[in-house]
């Protein structure tokens, strides 16, 4: 099992925990999406999963070498061209000139951007970015990918469009993947099991499981993203004064 | 799993391919392709072509042409002598004398070498410094508002303390024109490594990069706008400072510069060498200027859309990268009347 989560927690300085007892195990190949309102703590979370954060309490297990990262903004360099962002994570990773450029080449045409390579980050749009991203991030090569809110800058159709391709890439690829979101058709349109944190403290507090039906079946999706929207907004209004 | 009977039950009998965004929407990856590069092709605007905008050069041409005319047709009007108000052609006739002198020549050489070799030594003393306060903060703190408020002295304040301390050698001059430029490299330099959006170190840090690689990889190239803009700047001091000391300074083993020529006319009481002197040294400093201002833009990446929802763990420093970008700044500081 590649991430285990137990009696996670987390606080900042001597402010209230953000998260609190964190319990979750994440099989390998499997797609998880991590919802929550906003502020709950999904990215700290994701943060000490990718090892950039210390969790203050609990214990933790994820793969040795580490995960690979996507951001909600594409966090490309902007002095690099696609295929050189690409290869820079190549290359940190200590792959060979030659070898770098086949790769890129790989990665750009499974992210079917092949004829963009040599664009730089700011003469491509909001949707082909994030590929490119998500390109850099399948070139670390880990089997544990996190990613943060990926598609939350984007317009409607760009995304549901992404939803598409992610999903073809993860069935391609066979990676592991941690889907934060705060949208819940999002996590189940993507994910095979959505996990619900509650706020302040963040806590797993619920689960669905999401099957082959719901992806092809509107009405059974819509379903449940009804069922868990209420759950979740059950949660936010335990906050209510 | 849900067991609530279904709102949108009736939806559900008309299966097709298309249903929002709850379920796939496309039907496999042929089409997935094509849908992609339809998009990319609707939102890219990449295809535009870079051709010259005439008007960008030919406007300006004329607007020198309208105000060379005006000169000459003020003078011809003979409201003041001839001698203390020249026409533009006695002014090239002026210019064609000096360059059968060869003063033409001279002043040019001496004046640009000077500024050239200025500039460069401010580079090397400016750079490791720079980055030296950039990275060490309470440097930074102790010496940063030392070195933004040299940027506002005058550098031709420095004049008669070096004529004081070097006598009326090049090295006066070249302290003036280090006392202008390397402050203002120091300053775009620091605020160059000061922009970069903290993301970037986050993406080197998951990438895996070393130390020095991520000095080298991210750092270095992320803060190269601010650096590049303050080299401009600085070139733009060094100039006018040198201008400066070299209308103060004459004499010595200072050598003929533009400013000593500008300097001579006015003894000689000769406005014709005065206004020459004047147009070269204009005409140096446009020479000069879209030479750096071509490599500038070339490494200089279109700032980064602001996303629209930012990182909470970024979002207190990230708010600088939506501060003015280096090269708005650079429209922003004194203008050249406050340096020489
Ligand atoms: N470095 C930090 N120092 C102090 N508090 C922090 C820090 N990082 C996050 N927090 C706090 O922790 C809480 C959870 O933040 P986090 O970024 O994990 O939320 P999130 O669920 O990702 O929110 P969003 O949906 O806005 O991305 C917030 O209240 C935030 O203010
Ligand atoms: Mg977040």
């Amino acid at each position: 099992m590649p991430v285990i989560l137990e009696h996670l927690g987390k606080r900042f300085g001597d402010g209230a925990p953000v998260l609190d007892d964190v319990n979750a195990n994440i099989n390998q190949g499997e797609f998880v999406a991590l919802l929550g309102a906003s502020g709950c703590g999904k990215s700290t979370l994701l943060n000490i999963i990718a090892g950039l954060e210390a969790p203050t309490s609990g214990a933790l297990e994820v793969p040795s070498d580490g995960a690979a990262f996507m951001f909600q903004d594409a966090a490309l360099f902007p002095w690099l061209t696609a295929r050189e962002n690409i290869e820079l994570a190549l290359k940190l990773r200590g792959v060979g000139k030659a070898e770098r450029r086949i790769k890129a080449q790989e990665l750009l045409e499974l992210v079917h951007l092949g004829t963009a390579g040599d664009k730089r980050p700011h003469e491509l749009s909001g949707g082909m970015r994030q590929r490119v991203s998500l390109a850099r991030s399948l070139a670390q090569d880990r089997q544990l990918l996190l990613m943060d809110e990926p598609f939350a800058a984007l317009d409607a159709i760009t995304r549901d469009l992404l939803h598409d391709e992610l999903e073809r890439i993860w069935k391609e690829t066979g990676r592991t993947i941690v889907f934060v979101t705060h949208n819940v058709r999002e996590a189940v349109r993507l994910g095979q099991r959505v996990l619900l944190l509650s706020s302040r403290p963040g806590r797993v507090v619920q689960e669905w499981a999401v099957t082959e039906e719901h992806r092809t079946d509107a009405g059974l999706a819509g379903q449940l993203t009804g069922v868990i929207t209420a759950r979740l907004r059950e949660e936010i209004r335990r906050h209510a004064k | 799993m849900p067991s609530n009977p279904s709102p949108l039950a009736e939806v559900t009998e008309t299966r097709e391919h298309v249903h929002a965004a709850l379920t796939r929407t496309s039907t496999g990856k042929e089409d997935l392709r094509e849908l992609e590069s339809g998009l990319d092709s609707l939102q890219s605007d990449a295809d535009r072509k870079h051709r010259i905008d005439w008007s960008r050069i030919l406007l300006p041409v004329a607007a020198l042409v309208v105000m060379v005319l005006i000169w000459q047709f003020y003078v011809s009007l003979g409201v003041k002598r001839r001698d203390l108000v020249p026409g533009p052609l006695d002014v090239v006739a002026q210019m064609g004398v000096l360059w059968s002198d060869g003063k033409f020549q001279q002043s040019i050489w001496t004046s640009l070498q000077r500024g050239v070799v200025g500039f460069l030594i401010s580079v090397a003393i400016a750079t490791p410094v720079g980055l030296l306060l950039a990275q060490v903060a309470p440097l930074r703190r102790a010496f940063g508002p030392l070195i933004s408020g040299l940027q506002v002295l005058p550098s031709v304040a420095w004049v008669p303390a070096a004529i004081i301390w070097f006598g009326l050698t090049d090295a006066t001059v070249y302290f003036v024109v280090f006392m202008g430029a390397i402050p203002s490299i120091i300053n775009g330099l620091i605020s160059g490594v000061d922009q970069i959006p903290p993301q970037y170190r986050r993406v080197g840090t998951v990438l895996g990069a070393s130390r020095l690689q991520m000095a080298l990889q991210v750092i270095l190239p992320a803060a190269l706008p601010g650096y590049l803009s303050g080299l401009k700047q600085g070139w733009a001091f060094s100039w006018r400072s040198l201008m400066a000391a070299e209308i103060i300074a004459v004499g010595g083993t200072i050598g003929f510069g533009l400013g000593s020529l500008l300097d001579q006319g006015r003894v000689l009481s000769d406005m014709t060498i005065v206004m020459a002197a004047i147009l070269l040294i204009l005409g140096v400093g446009i020479l000069i200027e879209p030479a750096g201002l071509r490599a500038h833009r070339k490494a200089t990446p279109a700032p980064p859309r602001p996303p629209g929802r930012q990182h909470p763990l970024t979002r207190p420093v990230q708010s600088q990268t939506h501060r003015k970008s280096p090269t708005a700044a650079v429209g922003l500081l004194p203008l050249p009347a406050a340096n020489a």
